[in-house]
């Protein structure tokens, strides 16, 4: 039974990023932006009777029932995602699995990131216990990973890019091109964290290397947000104001840590990607706008690639040789990418569901791709690891 | 990094080492064991003869395999590598350039190491490298690689 196009997206939600939150918990936002995505659909909380949510460090169980409790939903399917990046796009996979399987019929979606300027609830970082100090973590990445400073992700993609540059050709400008083409792109999104700050080539490779060979804008800025959206059935989607139908879904798990990853250059988003197209299937070349994980410049290189909109080892050709700015021929992250809109934890990877959705249905203004009809999204999780992609049509 | 020294119970005066240490499980302790002897060992398959790590309960290549520790050559290579020219962790401060490489040993498997004892720009991917053993704490012994000379 394929789950093709029997659950779209009718329903978005989503908070500007920011900074800082103050005195905000995540429970609040969560709850806060899914009532605008069911507010968006055109529902009441009647009307949702599935939820996924992400994991927070409020409820680091029972995270489903906490929010279907706050919120007042009576739900035939709740559960949680963990799929890092890739945990929005998921989120829309499960949903629409669960529509398909007729469990349930509109599921709303939370994702929401706190950041508070002094946390005394944050992360604490003393020697000898857990890196991340919010629980015990034993896993092989904090035994055989965490001691030799290989900690976040910035690292593990500054070791891929060099891997890249070591088996394939592209130069730095090639890369620094994906961060100003997205930074065109935030400069027509107000609700962009760098809205209004235009960018060059030089300015990218005149910025610090953080780690050799990744310049400070070559990488997301962590902000606070959050983005929620609402999935329903085909049936439901026909009556609702707008709609982006899910024409298909595919994911790839190879590893966790990227240092034991089958390959450094070929990501597992070849396996989501083909299995989204052939489910939806769509070509590569019927895709109206991409709306590709953006954590560095290097992910969304590699992820052009591997998607099969350009051969391996041909991205930095590729990049050349198109336009990625929303009015140009391979429109890219529309909203500006995370690179450039702002990375707000687990809803950064749900921005490119939200944008892909929006511009499919026509309700991206200023930097509405023409004649939208097929966008191509791809959540990434850890350093190249979880993969998720989606293909979204216009309906209605 | 160090914090200011300070006596300890002894009277004897040692810098505390505040970085994450290793916490060894029933599984994984054969292999740091090993490291505060100064050998490096890894787990092997019976059944296809590949080398694995990290250290595990089962093997990821057979249900019906079974693993064995054996030691290993300590020769390996780079296989990819960065220079962190800003600390990746807090803990990290004040040892800015260092480099953190996924290294591949000669037997296959990879790890993931910092590249001592050479400056940080001659580190390349595929450079010859040797284990070497870096006594942290009295306990802990990390397995590190250094440049090998052919």
């Amino acid at each position: 039974m394929s789950m093709r196009g029997k659950a779209a997206i009718i329903g978005i939600g989503e908070f500007k990023p920011t900074r800082y939150t103050e005195g905000a918990t995540t429970l609040g936002m969560l709850a806060e932006v899914g009532r605008l995505a069911i507010a968006d659909a055109g529902l009441e909380t009647g009307d949702i009777d599935g939820l996924v949510t992400e994991s927070f460090a409020e409820a680091p169980m029972f995270a489903p029932a906490t929010m279907v409790e706050y919120l007042g939903i009576d739900a035939k399917f709740a559960e949680v995602v963990d799929h890092g990046g890739a945990t929005g796009a998921g989120m829309v996979a499960r949903a629409a699995m669960a529509i398909s399987a007729g469990l349930c019929e509109t599921v709303l979606c939370l994702t929401a990131a706190r950041r508070e300027r002094r946390s005394n609830s944050g992360p604490k970082r003393s020697a000898g216990t857990g890196w991340s100090g919010r629980r015990v973590d034993r896993t092989p990445y904090s035994e055989f990973e965490v001691p030799y400073g290989a900690i976040g992700a910035n690292f593990g993609y500054a070791m891929i890019a060099n891997r890249y540059m070591h088996e394939f050709d592209v130069t730095p400008e090639q890369l620094a091109k994906i961060a100003v083409a997205q930074r065109y792109n935030a400069c027509h999104n107000p609700n962009a964290l760098f809205f209004g700050q235009p960018i060059t080539i030089d300015d990218v490779l005149n910025s610090p290397v953080i780690v050799d060979p990744l310049h400070l804008l070559e990488i997301v800025m962590p902000v606070a947000g959050a983005a929620a959206v609402v999935v329903t059935t085909a049936k439901r989607a026909k009556k609702a104001a707008h709609a982006a139908t899910i024409l298909g879904v595919g994911e790839h798990t190879t590893h966790r840590s990227i240092t034991y990853a089958p390959s450094l250059t070929h990501s597992p988003i070849t396996g989501a990607a083909n299995l989204a197209f052939e489910m939806a299937g769509v070509r590569r070349k019927d895709i109206d706008v991409a709306s590709i994980y953006d954590c560095y410049t290097i992910t969304v290189l590699i992820s052009i690639e591997d998607a099969g909109f350009a051969k391996k080892g041909s991205g930095g050709q590729f990049v050349d040789e198109h336009n990625l700015q929303f009015d140009g021929d391979f429109p890219l992250n529309p909203h500006g990418g995370q690179l450039s809109f702002g990375q707000a934890g687990l809803a950064g990877g749900m921005s490119h569901v939200t944008e892909a959705a929006r511009q499919v249905m026509g309700r991206a203004q200023g930097r509405q791709v023409k004649k939208c009809q097929l966008a191509y999204v791809n959540g990434n999780g850890g350093i190249m690891s979880e993969q998720v992609s989606l293909i979204l049509e216009r309906g209605r | 990094m160090t914090e200011p020294i300070e006596p300890t119970e002894g009277g004897s005066i040692e810098p505390r080492y505040l970085k994450p240490l290793p916490e060894p499980t029933d599984v994984s302790r054969p292999f740091w064991d090993a490291a505060k002897r100064h050998q490096l060992m890894i787990q092997r398959s019976k059944q296809t003869g590949k080398y694995v790590f990290y250290p595990r309960a089962v093997s990821p290549f057979a249900p019906g395999d079974a693993l064995e520790w054996v030691q290993v050559s300590g020769r390996a290579s780079v296989y990819s590598y960065t220079v962190a020219r800003r600390a990746t962790a807090p803990q990290w401060s004040g040892d800015e350039p260092y480099v953190i490489a996924i290294v591949e040993l000669e037997e296959g498997p990879h790890m993931t190491a910092n590249i001592l004892g050479c400056p940080v720009g001659d580190v390349r991917i595929g450079m010859p490298l040797q284990v070497s053993f870096e006594d942290v704490t009295p306990e802990v012994t990390l397995v590190q690689f250094r440049p090998r000379s052919e």
